[in-house]
């Protein structure tokens, strides 16, 4: 297990030794912000919902980012082939890098902490959904870091990853709001593939084992995707 | 200490490895030898587990890759070709991690490193990015990477391709410095250097062992036979066959077509204990033939490489 954590670091180390994740924050900051504070004081309510409804949609896009080049820049550069032949399996391989991913997402989300702290001193705060939403983010967060991985083992080409990843991260999160154009009969067990409802459910302070479960097996499938994928590259 | 039987390897229905044997002792030094394309490097991939075979069985010591393979790859250092390793790493944090993942720890891997850096030279760019370097330093890189571990076993793809022919002896020395107690399989498509630096030769084509003996086997059985070319004008191509093969000595006779000015190109093979040529002039004179021409190849290394690998 210590393989992990030194893959890990090396991955944390790569991601913030180079401005890519301080730009990436930065955006993700800028634009999160602007769509949650342009509509905050119109609504003139002390809470988070706003910023917790968008976040499904604004990590489809961000998360596949920082995930795409976890395993297409190596395949690319051919230096898997130098990390796979020393003693490490594929799967501390997967899982390394996959935290990594998720720490970066915990990084992207930390300083939007700043968000409730300044909120509470303006109107009475109701904490238990602002800790449920960012539970469920973090969740939600493993989940599409989970997709995006396994994207990234798709291809050595990192547009293309992220483009994949970005696709499958966005259906999941609008599939909730798609559920019309699916026959009734469907409708329930598609209704359960949508991430955005056990998002809320979370986000609203209710932590419920059916959507914890949810997002663990979506990251367990992507995992276990990216380990089928790069096992039949041997 | 390896024993590979029948290792085959198809990509998408093409055979790019095709029954694969051979076996080596501890501290030997093979030569994978081949033209490009003739499966050297996939048979190394499948040696370090990178790759899985369609068939055939890998052992290395006691213990088999399909079900050992981070146990194998404990013991062998790898050095795939033109060292493809994270260009943005600073060379000393490249080590440490790779030293990391060998399980050193503390003292032990610092202790480690600053050999490496002995052995390879690496002191002037610890701080710099391996993406930096040149080809030669990268490759050196390579090698220390390879080597973390003490490694048995050290497996190295081309480590000498698209170096100049400074940085080609600065690897050898390498290499053969290493390889006083290591067991080191090396692939090259370059004759002099696995001549140079290997114990053993084995020559592969299209996925095939053609050729698997030691270096100096392989060059005294290359030298035993003489090649004696001969152009005769008025000769009938039977009755040089009939005559020239009679001769002592002569073990072969390969007469091609005649040409459009009726001269007929011939080759001789004899055996190399003597010269043969005076012998042959002898019996040609008594005939009513011209002979045009006659020079003699002997056989090297490189003749036996390019007969046993042509395209035909």
């Amino acid at each position: 297990m210590h393989q992990v954590r030194h893959i890990l670091t090396k991955e944390l180390k790569d991601y913030f030794l180079s401005p890519i994740a301080y730009i990436v924050i930065a955006v993700y900051l800028v634009v999160t912000g602007w769509l949650f504070f342009s509509a905050f004081f119109v609504f003139g309510q002390a809470d988070l919902r706003n910023f917790f409804n968008l976040l499904p949609f604004t990590f489809a896009f961000v998360i596949p980012a920082v995930t795409m080049r976890l395993f297409a820049e190596e395949l690319n550069t051919g230096s898997y082939e130098t990390l796979l032949t020393l003693p490490v399996t594929p799967g501390a391989i997967i899982l390394g890098k996959f935290l990594a991913g998720v720490v970066f997402t915990a990084a992207l989300l930390a300083p939007t902490i700043a968000y409730p702290i300044v909120i509470s001193l303006m109107g009475a705060l109701d904490w238990g959904p602002v800790i449920g939403g960012y539970v469920g983010a973090l969740l939600l967060g493993a989940a599409f870091t989970a997709v995006g991985l396994f994207a990234s083992t798709l291809t050595r080409n990192q547009i293309i990853a992220f483009i994949v990843g970005a696709l499958v991260c966005f259906f999941l999160a609008v599939l909730d709001k798609m559920l019309f154009f699916f026959p009734q009969g469907l409708v329930g067990v598609v209704g359960y593939l949508g991430a955005e409802v056990h998002f809320q459910n979370v986000a609203k302070g209710i932590i419920d084992s059916r959507d914890v479960i949810y997002f663990l097996s979506v990251a367990f499938i992507g995992l276990y995707g990216a380990h089928l994928v790069l096992e039949s590259k041997e | 200490m390896i024993a590979v039987e029948n290792l085959t390897k198809y990509y998408d229905g093409f055979c790019a490895v095709d029954g694969i044997g051979f076996t080596m002792a501890g501290g030997e030094i093979l030569g994978l030898l081949g033209p490009n394309g003739a499966g050297k490097t996939t048979t190394l991939r499948m040696l370090t587990g990178y790759l899985r075979p369609t068939s055939g069985t890998i052992r290395v010591k006691d213990l088999d890759m399909e079900a050992d393979p981070v146990a194998i790859k404990r013991l062998m250092g790898y050095l795939p070709e033109s060292a493809p390793l994270y260009p943005g790493m600073l060379v000393y944090d490249y080590l440490s991690y790779v030293a990391n993942l060998r399980g050193l720890r503390g003292a032990a891997r610092e202790g480690r490193i600053r050999e490496l850096v002995a052995l390879c030279s690496l002191w002037d760019i610890m701080a710099k990015p391996i993406g930096d370097l040149s080809k030669g330093l990268k490759q050196r890189v390579g090698l220390a990477h390879a080597m973390m571990s003490d490694p048995e076993i050290l497996i190295l793809d081309e480590p000498t391709s698209g170096l100049d022919p400074n940085q080609i002896v600065e690897i050898r020395d390498i290499i053969r410095r290493i390889g006083r107690e290591k067991t080191i399989i090396l692939s090259t498509h370059i004759l002099s250097e696995a001549e140079a630096t290997c114990d053993r030769i084995v020559i592969i084509n299209k996925g095939r062992i053609v050729a698997d003996d030691r270096t100096e086997n392989l060059k005294r059985t290359a030298g035993q036979e003489h090649h004696i070319h001969l152009r005769l004008c008025h000769a009938a191509p039977d009755a040089v066959r009939e005559r020239l093969a009679a001769l002592e000595g002569v073990l072969r006779v390969e007469i091609a077509a005649p040409e459009g000015d009726g001269s007929l190109p011939l080759k001789l093979v004899c055996r190399g204990d003597r010269d043969r040529r005076e012998d042959i002039y002898r019996e040609i004179r008594a005939t009513d033939w011209i002979l045009t021409e006659l020079y003699q190849r002997s056989r090297d290394l490189e003749t036996v490489f390019r007969e046993l690998t042509k395209e035909s």
